[in-house]
């Protein structure tokens, strides 16, 4: 490390040691801040970062270690001592209030103007002022649930900023956003670091830690596993560190031949949770034997049209042809058995059942008929031979075939419902962010898996949030903004930046 | 029926419906208050009985009707104490936990009653109090201003309690920590903090609620809230969680009961057709709960205990 004097650092974390029953979240960890800088905590997830930062916050207790703010030890026993020490947190989920107005959000736990009746006029007043002063375009009087979700990441940034923050620990902020919002917040996080704060940027995706950080500190298993700069690294260096191996991080495609089309949908309407459009007027043809992706920043129609095309979540209007069967009328059950294969995006929500066995959540689309159950009895034998064959073929790890299922790794538990999912062999296969919360391994061998499903002659339909993800894979990308498409690209076609125009909204 | 549509018993019935009106006002608006911070307290009828039996006991005792007011409040607000414990600190499951404070109530205020009193002994309760020029106005004087102090007392707690959500800096963080704990937490708002306040103050007013009701008719008697702390409870939710659909609600409430009570006394209804059109508010609750059970608006956190880092 670089010799600093004293002054120059905000912040020192010192041997920070966390245990939770079972596991060590951080081991004698070593962090510092230093003003006007962004010092990025990469690793993949459960490595440790959220505690390490939740810990600074006030969230958790350490074990063992000291934390110092400007070379004075503190204490931090709840998120109002941090803030009272100048320290601001934008969560990985946002921490706003929907039925408050932005000004109310950023009131609120402030000491009031007055005591009895509520006066908000000098906040508006300064929020203003501090919008004009970083370019933040927030509108004091919205209230939250009518903003999307770039303005409020703008009312997070503003909280810390109102709250002239002199340490800003940043938790994933990116992961909802278009590459051009990331552009922009970025340009603002600049601007802090410019006043002499000082940041803690939390993040996996490593285009963007590259783009960053000014330090690089990586964590795995809850120790620190490599410190570095991007100009001494690279991604391929920084996912070694988080893994503890080489990773392939871009897919193989091999050339294949896109034959008859397994999936027709046409003019296909489907209404959101609340009532309102979700999918309007949707087109899309996927073959045999080639992936089509489906981006977009969440919230833009993905997760409806998904559940639709399952026969989870019932067709407005429009034609959903399977295989050539008309599928808007049908049950999952009867949609499943025309040879699709639907990997939800909410894996313990839709796609496994925690307390189940993993054998259980193996069997759980085939329980009820040959060869698993005869006349209404399940076959034990059958059902262990099965599964011990799908672990060792998808490499789910996991102690015994009887272990509950949410005690696995979300790697796992996702390798496990892909397993269920392929063994089937589908036809076509609806895959919703395949690798969201995943570790970076677990991930690799998932892309893996689905490029041999494509060569083996499977339609896949993939949505992701994940740009690299769905342009590595994909054949052809459809970008779906407030549930139409904005346009359709071409692998070879796609860029990172064309993508992002077309999620933000804007046609070619 | 004709007897029924003269003014003079119209107006008797108008006023009768906004005194029967008032236990159910103050027992909603206090439980308004609760879930607005995201705290179900299904025991408001064991809160109320006990206030109620609180109430009645200090006045017999003491044959001072405002000393039974205030240990109708303060009864209440030790209920209050008890629930934030069991809610709050322990985090035990709200609607069960609630049915636990209502069946507690029951059982205790009756005991009291046998060991303490024993056979019916009225009070002399709350004397009407007929306010000065507004009294005098014709029909309206007669409805509204010939009332018992806690009648006005519920109703100026209306506007009071709309102002203490959307006005006050406390109010704010009631409505925060109702929606998204979490938020107000990373904020520095003490999320359990305030809603021992809360709840602390709903439930003094559910004990002012019985109070009024024992005070009303100067008896106490097993169970003599007879479902009128289940009925506001269902009144937050018909009044959408605001002060004014919480009074509306218990006026409709209030207004039937009157009417169906005036119909015995007239002798429009008897027997059986008698005991069916009494049944009208318990049919009424269920229809406004299947009515509004689509309704948004509902508390985001509401039975839903704080953890940090959850």
């Amino acid at each position: 490390m670089a010799p600093t004097t004293a002054g120059d650092l905000l912040l020192e974390m010192e041997g920070i040691t966390k245990r939770f029953p079972g596991v060590v979240a951080n081991e004698a960890v070593d962090f510092d801040v230093r003003r006007g800088e962004v010092h990025t905590l990469l690793g993949e997830n459960g490595a440790g970062k959220s505690t390490l930062m939740k810990i600074l916050y006030g969230l958790y207790h350490a074990d063992e270690g000291e934390v110092r703010l400007s070379g004075k030890p503190v204490t931090i026993n709840s998120p109002s001592d941090a803030i009272d020490r100048g320290i601001g947190m934008i969560h990985q989920h946002f921490m706003l209030v929907p039925t408050l107005t932005v000004a109310e959000n950023v009131a609120l736990g402030l000491p009031p103007i007055r005591r009895i009746r509520q006066d908000l006029g000098p906040v508006r007043e300064r929020i203003s002022e501090l919008s004009d002063a970083y370019g933040l375009q927030v509108d004091p009087d919205a209230y939250i649930w009518q903003l999307a979700v770039g303005e409020r990441q703008r009312v997070e940034i503003m909280k810390a900023i109102y709250r002239d923050v002199s340490l800003l620990i940043l938790d994933e902020p990116t992961s909802v956003l278009t590459p051009a919002e990331v552009d922009d917040l970025f340009v603002t996080l600049r601007q802090m670091t410019d006043g002499g704060r000082g940041l803690v940027f939390i993040s996996h995706k490593l285009h963007e830690v590259m783009a960053l950080s000014d330090r690089i500190t990586v964590l795995r298993g809850g120790r620190v596993t490599g410190r570095t700069m991007p100009s001494e690294t690279s991604r391929e260096q920084l996912a070694h560190m988080m893994v503890g191996r080489e990773v392939q991080l871009a897919p193989t495609r091999l050339e294949s031949k896109a034959a008859e089309a397994r999936l027709k949908v046409k003019d296909l309407n489907v209404l959101g949770d609340r009532g309102t459009p979700a999918v309007t007027d949707f087109d899309l043809e996927v073959r045999s034997g080639e992936v089509v992706g489906i981006a977009g920043v969440s919230g833009n129609g993905q997760r409806e049209l998904a559940e639709a095309l399952a026969g989870l979540r019932p067709v407005v209007s429009g034609e959903v042809v399977m295989n050539g069967v008309e599928t808007t009328d049908r049950t999952p059950k009867e949609i499943r058995r025309l040879g699709v294969s639907y990997i939800p995006e909410e894996r313990m929500r839709d796609g496994a059942i925690g307390e189940f066995s993993v054998a259980e959540n193996l069997i759980l689309t085939d329980h009820d008929r040959p060869p698993i159950s005869r006349r209404g009895l399940l076959d034990f034998k059958q059902i262990e031979d099965g599964c011990s064959d799908l672990v060792r073929r998808f490499t789910v790890k996991t102690p015994t075939l009887d272990t509950p299922t949410a005690n696995l790794s979300g790697g796992n538990i996702q390798k496990l419902v892909i397993a269920r999912e392929l063994s089937g062999e589908p036809e076509l296969l609806i895959a919703s962010q395949p690798t969201r919360g995943v570790d970076i391994g677990a991930a690799e061998y998932i892309h893996t898996v689905l490029m041999d499903q494509r060569a083996g002659g499977t339609a896949i339909l993939l949505i992701s949030e994940d740009l690299d993800e769905v342009i590595g894979l994909s054949d052809r990308i459809a970008v779906m903004f407030e549930g139409r498409i904005m346009g359709t690209l071409d692998q070879e076609e796609a860029t990172v930046q064309r993508l992002g125009l077309l999620m933000a909204g804007v046609s070619e | 029926m004709s007897d029924f549509f003269t003014v003079s018993v119209l107006l008797a019935t108008l006023a009768a419906g906004i005194r029967l009106a008032t236990p159910f006002l103050l027992a909603a608006l206090g439980e308004t208050l609760g879930q607005r911070s995201g705290v179900l307290n299904l025991g408001v009828e064991g809160v109320m009985l006990l206030g109620a039996y609180g109430a009645y006991y200090a006045t017999l005792r003491t044959e001072s009707v405002l000393l039974g007011i205030v240990i109708g409040l303060a009864v209440g607000g030790a209920m209050g104490i008890v629930y934030g414990v069991v809610t709050l600190a322990l985090k035990a499951e709200q609607g069960i936990s609630g049915i636990g404070i209502f069946i507690f109530g029951l059982g205790l205020s009756d005991l009291l009653f046998q060991k303490q009193v024993g056979t019916p002994t009225p009070i002399d309760g709350l004397g009407d109090l007929a306010i000065p020029v507004l009294g005098d106005l014709p029909w309206v004087g007669e409805v509204l201003f010939h009332q018992n102090v806690l009648v006005y007392v519920a109703f100026l707690l209306v506007p009071a309690m709309w102002y203490l959500i959307n006005r006050t800096p406390f109010g704010m963080n009631v409505r925060a920590v109702g929606e998204t704990p979490e938020a107000a937490d990373s904020l520095g708002v003490s999320v359990n903090r305030t809603r021992y306040i809360t709840i602390f103050v709903g439930n003094a007013l559910a004990g002012l609620a019985g109070a009024s009701l024992a005070l009303e008719l100067g008896i106490f008697q097993q169970n003599l809230t007879n479902g009128h702390g289940f009925i506001a409870v269902a009144l937050v939710y018909f009044g959408a969680w605001r002060p004014v659909g919480v009074m509306a609600g218990s006026m409709v409430f209030g207004l039937v009961s009157a009417m169906v009570l005036q119909w015995k006394t007239l002798g429009i209804v008897v027997g059986t057709t008698a005991s069916i059109v009494g049944m009208f508010p318990a049919v009424l609750t269920i229809l406004v709960l299947v009515l509004v059970s689509r309704r948004t608006g509902s508390p985001s956190a509401l039975t839903r205990p704080f953890e940090r880092g959850h």
